[in-house]
């Protein structure tokens, strides 16, 4: 058994469309947030993960953000792994908490994505590169295409129907119209989803998850330091991470993601199996990949998403409360959902979520899909101590 | 090497592969140690990891196994709707593509062509195969 390892606080920063903030400001007002609630303050953070800040610069970016909180931290990452980092960052935060080479982790992020309208929406490879080879000559929409290629060979493989990648986003919306928060909460219909504009087939608008500003801050740390947290520190039971490829060509099985990898490899990890979760917050950037994550998670078998979410499972009062904050698809997506996905999470399983709670939730997890859905996938299984 | 079509383009271990791509051909790297084929190329066989990885002319049929239909004007030089797929070569690796010259869909049969680039070498497209 590893030693305990808590997340003993989370925030989340301004959302929605942030025009007063910069994403500096905004990452460093969740950090202290997130730090109030676990009994610390910056001056006790000694390791430090943060990527995907647009305004900060790619390059360094834990550097940048450490130096504009004033701290010095003796672990540092900025991984770039795709909007599942975040999952992978309380991995590797746990282990570096496990070998006692730090005692307490500080997770932050923030975008102003929507404000600053800078998502590309095409590559701009080196035509030295794979990508500048083999694929921005055929135009993809990115990652839209991506997803795209893998939806349509889900329909293809299994039947699986527009009706039914139209089921989560409407579930998504009702558990969105429960969050104060979500930027997108008036009611939702199957036929509202088909008859938004086409993007890439079989995908259209409404299976796009949105684009906002956002982010937040998540502190990870040892049993010790956690029981001075001010709030109930919810215990880390299980962290897997996989990746697959990162072309569309490359990828063994474009219906599968390494979800399926790291999830058995968290599951292992906490002891505990899918059938004692009791809320799922998977990564939805797309409807499609949500059933794709169902299944690779092990909720449903292979190939019975799109009936699984059909059936109702995922929305409120179902068997899965799924995307419970209203997801990517309605509540906030700032470029890199992972992060918010572990303070849903955490927020669920401290009976902190009000009108969206799921009631007595004891176990948590927050499945993390980066770069196209078969590139990277992190998993986090939180409980209730 | 004033033409237009020899301003470089990709990485050296893809020189074969663009310069045959200059003459329309298609090539894709084949171990002659185990018999597999890979694309695109590496230094050595992935299967078996032996050095000795040739380029080989392709049949130039392959397979659609998923395709998508592109209907926003966001990628430069592309007029939606147009298709996007990745195919399954004869030989066995997948490649991203365009179908060009009528549809397709998933299981269909397509060959290749190419389409023509102003100052880099022709990139393989693929087109619905009628023949047997």
């Amino acid at each position: 058994m590893h030693k305990p390892i808590y997340i003993a606080g989370v925030a989340e920063t301004a959302l929605g469309k942030v025009e007063n903030q910069s994403e500096l400001s905004m990452a460093a007002l969740a950090a202290r947030e997130a730090l109030a609630e676990a009994g610390m303050t910056l001056r006790d953070v000694d390791a430090l993960f943060t990527n995907y800040m647009p305004e900060v610069g790619a390059d360094l970016g834990s550097v940048r953000v450490g130096e504009y909180l004033g701290i010095h931290p003796k672990y540092s990452e900025c991984s770039d792994l795709g909007g599942a980092a975040f999952e992978f960052f309380v991995h590797h935060a746990l282990v570096a908490l496990a070998e006692g080479r730090c005692e307490c982790a500080l997770i932050v992020y923030a975008s102003r994505q929507r404000s600053r309208r800078n998502r590309p929406r095409a590559f701009n490879a080196d035509s030295y590169s794979l990508t500048g080879q083999f694929e921005q000559p055929y135009g993809l929409l990115m990652p839209i295409s991506q997803y795209a290629l893998m939806a349509a060979r889900h329909m293809h493989e299994y039947g699986t129907t527009a009706e039914q990648f139209a089921r989560v986003a409407v579930s998504a919306r009702k558990w969105a119209a429960l969050n104060p928060k979500a930027w997108a909460r008036a009611p939702l219909t199957v036929d509202q989803v088909l008859a938004s504009d086409p993007m890439s087939d079989p995908l259209r608008q409404l299976d796009c998850c949105l684009v906002t500003d956002g982010g937040g801050a998540v502190v990870v740390t040892n049993a010790a330091r956690a029981r001075n947290a001010a709030k109930k520190p919810i215990r880390v039971l299980g962290v897997g991470e996989s990746q697959g490829a990162f072309h569309v060509s490359q990828a063994r099985d474009l219906t599968t993601t390494p979800g399926a990898v790291s999830a058995r490899e968290a599951f292992a990890m906490s002891g505990i199996t899918v059938r004692d979760v009791d809320v799922f917050e998977p990564y939805d950037n797309f409807t499609s990949t949500v059933i794709s994550q169902l299944e690779d998670v092990g909720f449903c078998k292979k190939g019975e998403g799109g009936a699984f979410v059909a059936e109702g499972h995922t929305e409120p009062g179902g068997s899965l409360p799924t995307s419970t904050m209203g997801g990517g698809l309605s509540y906030c997506h700032p470029g890199a959902l992972g992060l918010l996905l572990l303070v849903e999470a955490v927020r669920q399983l401290r009976n902190e979520a009000g009108a969206r709670q799921v009631p007595d939730a004891e176990v948590a997890v927050a499945h993390g899909i980066g770069g196209p859905a078969f590139a990277t996938s992190a998993t986090v299984v939180l409980g209730r101590d | 090497m004033s033409e237009v079509n020899s301003i470089p383009f990709g990485d050296p271990t893809h020189a074969p592969f663009w310069d045959a791509a200059r003459n329309k051909t298609l090539v894709i790297q084949n171990c002659e140690a185990c018999g597999q084929y890979q694309f695109y190329g590496r230094p050595f066989c992935l299967q078996c990891h032996s050095d000795r990885v040739v380029w080989k002319k392709a049949l130039g049929i392959a397979t659609v196994y998923s395709i998508t239909s592109v209907r926003k004007p966001w990628a430069a030089g592309f007029e939606p709707p147009y298709s996007v797929a990745l195919v399954e070569l004869a030989e066995g690796p997948r490649m991203m593509t365009n179908i060009v010259n009528g549809n397709a869909k998933i299981g269909d049969r397509v060959r290749v062509t190419w389409r023509e680039r102003n100052g880099f070498p022709p990139v393989p497209v693929f087109e619905p195969d009628s023949s047997k």
